[in-house]
């Protein structure tokens, strides 16, 4: 019973943990978003949230203004919408993206006195097609937002969107093919585990090695899922206002807002898991640092388990800036050459690397 | 705990299932089916069916999102205040739903011994409904029905292309 009640507890925290820290970082996202852009376009941003008079630590005083202003504006409902799914859209877009982050491992294992902790929130047996299912879901918010408002550009947003879903999901739903084949396991943890060795003796194995094309391909259908430029016709301001979300203001408006910035984490959250090694430090075993050469640091698990979980945020967050870079770089696409890249760039091409995995694997063997 | 969730989630399950028949709205009713058919993978899930329960939400959440999408656009979106079922047919959906009814008490009975009860064994062998065991079985002992699905859904997909294809007018 004591051990039960502690799992429980373990498990409450880890989910705790996990969900607050992907909100923050969402949160902080949209300061490095707009500091980013200015950046780039050569001018000063985001410097406007002063508060008490203190403008200068900008991220700080954003993350606190942002939420504020969101929470305090008024809850418009325009006239003629289905009141319940224009409610219920904002949540059903958000959930899904938050609760993929569950199959995510941030680390290895934890070990407080005799207990060992999967650091992971939940450990899943299908952890990569419970992706699959959560992504599939994530249509729906955008969909109910722009049929539920009763305007026209929040449908045509909607079923702009609807449309690009679905077809980059095929295309990532292939690139996660062949990386099943290339680890033989679905449960993430082993994938990360998976990429524990070294090539030569000094090149960490990761994922990216084995499946260069497999991540092309991924991060492209990531970044059309989580509809930022290049792929945010659902939303292209200058068309359709805002596209599924026009309708929307204060706090649904935030919801949705903070989705995409969820999504961008998420984004790089599978990408460094799969592709990157996920928590995995090069030469960084479960009992210490063991150098090519023979020297070896040995270190105790604690101190192993916050530089894993050091290194895995340390890679979400270069490709979160990887991501808000792309995204200020390009122009968007237009219809068509979204729906090309999707159908006869990338969907081929996935094809062709899960097919050639497949005879690989049978030629030479499991890796 | 196991017995309480199943309840309140069979209660939730059924009352969605009768909001798919029982709502006029025909988007509304699409979302039932899909609280439906989500809940029935958390269903799985207590079954130990991890594989199934994943594939339920992303075969069938894609699939009707596909339908979600018609509603949407090709309907008529404005609820249709005038019954325009004929009588007659309400007798029929009244009997068949009745058969129907009949014929699942009848099955319940026959399969009394088979229901959970205090002499059953309650938790599943390890590895049962994994992705291991399911694709172990769908390889071996029924790759010939595996391959006629799989040459059934060739069909459907050329079908789609073919009737894709044809020019309008």
């Amino acid at each position: 019973m004591d051990s039960l009640w502690f799992e429980l507890a373990v498990s409450t925290i880890k989910a705790l943990v996990v969900l607050l820290m992907v909100l923050q970082l969402a949160g902080m996202l949209g300061w490095v978003e707009r500091k980013g852009s200015a950046l780039i376009q050569d001018r000063i941003g985001a410097n406007r949230a002063s508060i008490f008079g203190f403008a200068g630590a900008g991220l700080i005083n954003t993350m606190m203004a942002d939420p504020l202003k969101f929470l305090t504006k008024e809850d418009l409902i325009p006239e003629g919408v289905d009141h319940l799914l224009h409610t219920l859209a904002p949540a059903v877009h958000l959930f899904p993206a938050l609760v993929t982050f569950a199959v995510i491992p941030f680390g290895d294992v934890l070990v407080i006195g005799d207990h060992t902790i999967n650091l992971q929130v939940a450990p899943l047996n299908v952890g990569i097609l419970f992706i699959l299912a959560m992504v599939s879901l994530g249509v729906y918010g955008v969909v109910l937002g722009g049929w539920a408002s009763n305007n026209r550009w929040s449908l045509l947003g909607g079923i702009r969107g609807s449309a690009q879903m679905i077809s980059y999901e095929l295309a990532m739903g292939l690139a996660l093919v062949a990386m099943i084949m290339t680890y033989g396991t679905l449960d993430l943890q082993a994938m990360v585990r998976g990429q524990g060795g070294h090539f030569l003796g000094f090149i960490p194995a990761w994922g990216i090695w084995y499946q260069p094309l497999a991540f092309i391909i991924f991060l492209c259908a990531g970044i059309a899922e989580s509809k930022r430029v290049p792929f945010d016709l659902p939303e292209s301001e200058s068309e359709l206002v805002s596209g599924f979300f026009t309708e929307y203001s204060g706090t649904k408006h935030l919801m949705f807002f903070m989705t995409d910035f969820v999504e961008v984490i998420l984004v790089a959250g599978l990408v460094t898991t799969l592709f990157f090694g996920g928590w995995q430090v090069p030469f960084l075993a479960r009992d210490g640092f063991h150098f090519p050469g023979g020297a070896e640091l040995l270190l105790p698990n604690v101190v192993v388990a916050v530089l894993q979980i050091v290194s895995f945020s340390v890679k979400v967050l270069f490709f979160c800036w990887l991501q808000i870079m792309i995204r200020w770089t390009l122009p968007r696409f237009r219809y068509d050459q979204l729906m090309r890249l999707g159908w006869i760039g990338l969907l081929p091409l996935g094809f062709l690397n899960a097919i050639v995995t497949a005879v690989v694997i049978l030629a030479w063997g499991q890796h | 705990m196991g017995f309480v969730l199943f309840f309140l989630l069979g209660g939730l399950m059924v009352a969605s299932a009768l909001g798919v028949v029982l709502t006029s709205h025909p988007v509304r009713s699409t979302l039932c089916l899909v609280v439906t058919l989500f809940l029935l993978a958390v269903f799985f899930i207590f079954l130990d069916a991890d594989f199934v329960a994943a594939l339920q939400v992303v075969v069938y959440a894609g699939a009707i999102m596909v339908v979600f999408l018609f509603v949407i656009m090709l309907l008529n979106l404005q609820v249709d205040p005038h019954e325009r079922t004929p009588p007659s047919w309400r007798f029929f959906t009244l009997g068949g739903a009745s058969v129907f009814v009949l014929a699942v008490l009848y099955l319940l009975r026959a399969a009394g011994t088979l229901l959970p009860g205090p002499g059953m064994q309650s938790a599943a062998p390890a590895g049962f409904g994994s992705i291991e065991a399911v694709g172990l079985r769908l390889y071996t002992q029924y790759l010939l029905q595996f391959e006629i699905t799989g040459l059934l859904m060739l069909a459907g997909v050329i079908g789609a292309v073919v009737l894709a294809k044809r020019r309008v007018g």
